[in-house]
This record gives C-alpha cells, sequence and structure tokens, in this order.
C-alpha cells in the first residue's frame, strides 16, 4: 500500500507533516517550545500528555488554528505556513474535534457530505443527489467495519463510538492524508473506545498518517507506531513501537518522580497527622473564623 | 445496541414515518377537518373550503419561512407586523408618492429584505438570542407604522392604494379569485408554490443541508465549512419579505392599510410552525408541516365561526393545539435523540 513501514523510521519518502523546533508564545507563556516531530503515511502517531501539556496547542498548530511563533512545518517535506484552517485542510490535514463534528438530530447521510453536498441538475433544479451520498455513506462506512441499514437514521440515535466513526470514514473519504484526532477516546466508555481504536486502525491500513492526541497511555499502547510524550510544553521523548514498553509509557505519562513524590507526601500526612493541612484550607481560602461554621 | 438494530429491522417503515415532523399535524388536520364538517354542513363544501384556505393562506405564506428560519435555529418576533409596514409602505409611495404600483411592490420587497439583512446581522454580530433582537425590530417597525402613517397621511389608514397606477394588474396576481362561483383566493396558488419550492429546498439541496446544520449545531456545522452567518442572514432576509409579500397581497386586496395592521400574526406563524413540527431550538422540522398547521387554524377560525360559537373561542382552541403540539414534538425529539444514553 504504502511505502512507510513501521520497523525502518528512517524510509526514503518525506513524512507526510513534520514540525522542526516548533514554538508557540502566547504573550509571556511559552505554551509550547522545541517540539519535533514526524507523521508519516500508514503510521499512528500518538501524542501523549497530561492537561496543560500542550496538545491542544500543538493541534491547532497542526491544524491551521494557530501559526507557530518559532519553528517551521513541513508538508510532504515542503516548508509550508497555515494561515487558516481551510489552508490545512486543502492538503489533506483534517481534524476531527471531539464532539463538535457532527450533528445529531440529522441522518448519517446528511452528516457524512455536510458541507460537501454532491448535487446534479442545472440551474435553479441543482440540487443534492441523495442516492449517490447514500450510496457512498453506507460504502464508506462499511469500510470502517459499520453496516448502515438506514441511511435517514439520525446520528444522536448513534452511540459515540459510531459517531466518530462517521468524522473518521467522512475525513478520510474527503481525502485526508493527515488525521488528527483530539482526545476521541476520552468521553467514551471503556468498550467503545476500543471500537475507536480499531477504526484508527482501518485509517491507519487505508494508508492515513493519523495523529492520535490522548492522555491514556493505555489507549495509545495497542495501536501507536510511534509515541511523543509532552510535559509542560516541551517534548520529553519520543520512541517507536517496540522502544518503549508500556509500563513506561505509563510511568511518563503520570510523570513517573512526581508522582512518587505526590505518594510519598500523602504517605507522609497520612502517616503524621492529616488534619492540620486540611485546616489550612478554609482560612486560607475564606477569611471567616472556623468558629462561625 | 443490538437491540436498537433488530427492531430497526422489523419496523422499519414505521419508524420512517414516525420521524417525519408533519406526521402528527396531518392526524390534526384529520380531526379538526372531521370534527367541524359535523358541525356545520358547510364546512367541506367548495365554498367552505375558499373560506378557511383564504385565512390559512395569509398565515401560511410567512410560515414556509418562519418555519426555514425556526429549523435554521432562530426566531422572528417581527414578521407579523412586516405585513403592516410592507402594506404601509407600498401604500403610501402608490398613493402620496404616486409611484406606479410595480414599483412601489419592487421597493417594498428590497426594503423588507434590507430589514431582515439587519435583524440577521444584528444576531449573527452580537450572538444577541434572535428572540430579543428581533422583539426590539417588532417594536420599532410598530412604532415607525403609526408614526410615519400618522406623520404623511394624517390618520392611521393608507386608503385609495387601488387608485395607484397598475393597481389593476397587481390585484389580479396578488389578490385575485379563480374558480368563479366559489371565488378561491389566488393566495392559496402563492402558497401551495411557495411551500413547494421552500419545501423542496429544505430537503433537496445543499442550501436545505446547511439549514438543518446552524440550526441543529452552529458550531458543527463550521468545523465543517457550512457558511453559518450567510445561511442565517439569509434567512432572515426571506422571512421578512415573505411577510412583506404576505401585506402587499393584504393590502392590495383591500385597497388600504391599517397602521395597526399584523400586530401579532407573528405568534401565528410561530404557532403553526411549531403544530408542524418545528423544534423551536432548531435544527428540526418541516416546512410541509407548517403548512398543515396553517390549515389547522384556518379550519379551526372559519369552522369555529360557520359553527355559530362565539369567535373567541379560536385563541382558547390556538392555545390547546400549540400544547398539544409542543408535548408531541418534544416527545419525538426524545425518541430521535434519547437512543444514545
Amino acid at each position: 500500500m504504502t511505502t512507510a513501514t513501521p520497523t525502518t523510521p528512517e524510509t526514503a519518502a518525506a513524512p507526510l507533516l513534520e514540525v522542526r523546533d516548533v514554538a508557540k508564545h502566547f504573550g509571556n507563556v511559552s505554551a509550547i517550545t522545541g517540539i519535533n516531530a514526524k507523521v508519516k503515511a500508514g503510521e499512528i502517531t500518538c501524542i501523549l500528555g497530561d492537561n496543560g501539556a500542550g496538545k491542544s496547542t500543538l493541534i491547532k498548530i497542526l491544524s491551521g488554528v494557530h501559526q507557530p511563533s518559532e519553528g517551521e512545518m513541513l508538508v510532504d517535506g515542503v516548508p509550508t505556513v497555515f494561515t487558516s484552517p481551510r489552508d490545512a485542510r486543502a492538503v489533506g490535514i483534517a481534524t476531527v474535534f471531539q464532539d463538535l463534528a457532527t450533528v445529531p438530530l440529522m441522518s448519517v447521510w446528511r452528516n457524512f457530505f455536510l458541507g460537501s453536498e454532491p448535487e446534479k441538475g442545472r440551474g435553479p433544479l441543482r440540487r443534492m443527489d441523495v442516492k449517490k451520498a447514500q450510496g457512498i455513506m453506507r460504502e464508506e462506512m462499511a469500510k470502517m467495519g459499520i453496516d448502515v441499514r438506514d441511511p435517514d437514521q439520525p446520528v444522536g440515535t448513534l452511540s459515540g463510538g459510531e459517531r466518530q466513526a462517521v468524522s473518521i470514514a467522512r475525513a478520510v473519504y474527503f481525502g485526508a492524508k493527515v488525521l488528527i484526532l483530539d482526545e476521541p477516546t476520552s468521553a467514551l466508555g471503556v468498550k467503545q473506545s476500543g471500537v475507536v481504536l480499531r477504526y484508527l486502525v482501518q485509517a491507519r491500513e487505508r494508508g492515513v498518517g493519523v495523529i492520535f492526541i490522548t492522555h491514556n497511555p493505555h489507549h495509545a499502547y495497542p495501536v501507536g507506531d510511534r509515541f511523543i510524550v509532552l510535559n509542560r510544553g516541551k517534548v520529553i521523548g519520543s520512541w517507536a513501537k517496540g522502544e518503549i514498553d508500556r509500563q513506561e509509557l505509563v510511568q511518563l505519562m503520570s510523570g513517573g518522580a512526581e508522582l512518587e513524590a505526590l505518594s510519598h507526601e500523602l504517605e507522609q500526612a497520612t502517616g503524621e497527622s492529616p488534619l492540620p493541612s486540611q485546616a489550612v484550607l478554609p482560612t486560607s481560602e475564606n477569611p471567616l473564623p472556623p468558629g462561625i461554621e | 445496541m443490538s437491540t436498537v438494530d433488530d427492531r430497526r429491522g422489523q419496523v422499519g417503515r414505521l419508524t420512517s414515518l414516525g420521524r417525519r415532523p408533519e406526521v402528527g399535524a396531518a392526524i390534526a388536520v384529520v380531526v379538526v377537518g372531521v370534527f367541524f364538517a359535523f358541525q356545520s354542513s358547510t364546512f367541506l363544501t367548495l365554498d367552505g373550503i375558499a373560506n378557511w384556505t383564504d385565512v390559512a393562506s395569509t398565515i401560511a405564506i410567512p410560515a414556509v419561512a418562519v418555519a426555514l428560519l425556526m429549523i435554521g435555529g432562530e426566531f422572528d418576533l417581527s414578521a407579523g407586523v412586516m405585513t403592516g409596514t410592507a402594506g404601509l409602505t407600498m401604500g403610501i409611495l402608490g398613493t402620496e408618492v404616486g409611484l406606479n404600483i410595480w414599483l412601489a411592490i419592487a421597493i417594498t420587497l428590497a426594503f423588507a429584505a434590507t430589514i431582515g439583512f439587519l435583524n440577521g446581522y444584528m444576531v449573527q454580530r452580537t450572538k444577541l438570542p434572535s428572540f430579543i433582537v428581533t422583539l426590539a425590530t417588532f417594536f420599532m417597525l410598530q412604532g415607525i407604522n403609526l408614526g410615519v402613517t400618522k406623520a404623511i397621511v394624517g390618520g392611521v389608514i393608507v386608503g385609495g392604494i387601488d387608485k395607484a397606477p397598475g393597481y389593476d394588474l397587481a390585484h389580479s396576481i396578488f389578490a385575485g379569485t379563480f374558480w368563479s362561483p366559489h371565488d378561491f383566493q389566488l393566495s392559496l396558488v402563492w402558497w401551495v408554490v411557495l411551500a413547494a419550492i421552500g419545501s423542496w429546498v429544505l430537503t433537496r439541496t445543499r442550501i436545505g443541508n446547511w439549514i438543518f446544520a446552524v440550526g441543529g449545531d452552529a458550531e458543527a456545522a463550521r468545523n465543517t465549512g457550512v457558511p453559518v452567518d450567510r445561511v442565517k442572514i439569509g434567512l432572515f432576509m426571506t422571512t421578512a419579505t415573505l411577510a412583506a409579500l404576505t401585506g402587499i397581497m393584504i393590502a392590495l386586496r383591500l385597497g388600504s392599510m391599517q397602521a395597526g395592521q399584523g400586530v401579532g400574526e407573528e405568534f401565528q406563524y410561530i404557532i403553526v410552525a411549531v403544530v408542524g413540527g418545528c423544534l423551536l431550538t432548531g435544527g428540526f422540522g418541516s416546512v410541509i408541516g407548517s403548512s398543515l398547521g396553517a390549515v389547522i387554524v384556518g379550519m379551526a377560525f372559519i369552522g369555529i365561526q360557520f359553527a355559530g360559537w362565539n369567535t373567541d373561542w379560536r385563541f382558547l382552541f390556538l392555545g390547546l393545539i400549540l400544547l398539544i403540539a409542543v408535548l408531541v414534538n418534544n416527545y419525538i425529539r426524545r425518541a430521535a435523540e434519547g437512543a444514545k444514553s
């Protein structure tokens, strides 16, 4: 299908998308600094990080919402500047936002083609080609492993995972080479998350470069070909599959050392006397003397 | 989840029928029609039908656009008073200014579209609820209708429109009758044509897809590249224009226009749209449904009169119909959206 093979990272083909030393400042605050990352066709690149690690800033740069303050972006090896999300979409970078991608009351086929409806007829008789739209939608959903028996079914009646699948199938059908998924599993249950992960793999099998943003290493590990871990706006490590095991990833994600220090602290607090540290809170936040309550 | 799939396979036809927004209104048309047919022997004669389709058409024409606007997630409370503004504008241009009535009609429609544009632009620009913005427009227009009419004409009625140049042809096109002994109003033809166009645009064109999307979830629509502002402003312009067309029809038929015309009508447009299956929150509804809603209102107004009851009862009837419709629509919406949880 594609030349990229996960085991040999340095293949001849240029990566679909690459960022070099990218930084973004908002006034005095540096949201991210010195970010390097590559996305290759037929690979899933997982970007992991806790809240505030800079994941969303990075996505917004990749999808053209923000422009980087420093560094450069390369699309197919060519330095490129996106001035709007439309520019990113034009070169085949599609972003699937967590819950803002489908209209619940509209049918599956209407959602699938929203904004890019196929048309037939001329002049005032120009109209949507409903048959064609429904046919393509069923076909594309079938490739994701979903049998849509009733194309008029409202998207709102689908499960959360299936709704993500509609967004993913739509992006792939409209020629996405790079698919950015922003926390696609965070609002889903265990089973549904598994379903979405399967769709990610389906998209990879079809040669799409997938960027999977998550804070859950258990979701990233089974599907990822490359793992980039962010912390406080910096890349703290980048590994290909096989260079890191699940345990290490979990450790890194939870900020290993920090977590250890925390558990230490908790032990001490509970061991010595938990009460004084609690009593500090109401007085610092609320000037009322404790006696009033 | 799989249980839902199985059931869908079995009762597919019934489910897809129940998913249509206008089903409730269609049933209500039959019930109300049969009820009044028993109350009055003239109700279902051609003369009777000509009567209640006349009442229905002046509500249904603006309601075509009001339904589209509601599906697009917005309200227009100024649509009722706009019928008065349009009739007065055309009347003053045709009489006091002395323009040809056709030119007066063209200017009036353009003026209405401009008001609609301002409504839509304000709503999209300020992000205020359209309920508030168009309520302000409503009162401003009401004030202008009275103030300007009194200042120019010296009273609250613009008369003598039937003496304006070009009136006869305009009257026969916008306010004529057909089918001689029964005298059906031509507004019925306008209604059928406009409802057919509106319904076709909504369900079959990409603009219609965008209307559903901007009302269902404007943010999602914007993310997929739908020009949300343009769609919504266009809907406000259509609403004002069709309300103005109705006002022009009324003024041409009567040959005069009162400055208080149309106040309160906006709620009837909204009621028939809601009865026809439009959700107050947008994203769901039908043009055909709003026309069926208008049929129900027309039948009730005339039926109550034919039955010899006090016509004040019609407001009670309107309120009841609205309440029942909202309850039924709420239930349908839960059924359409609820299966996910």
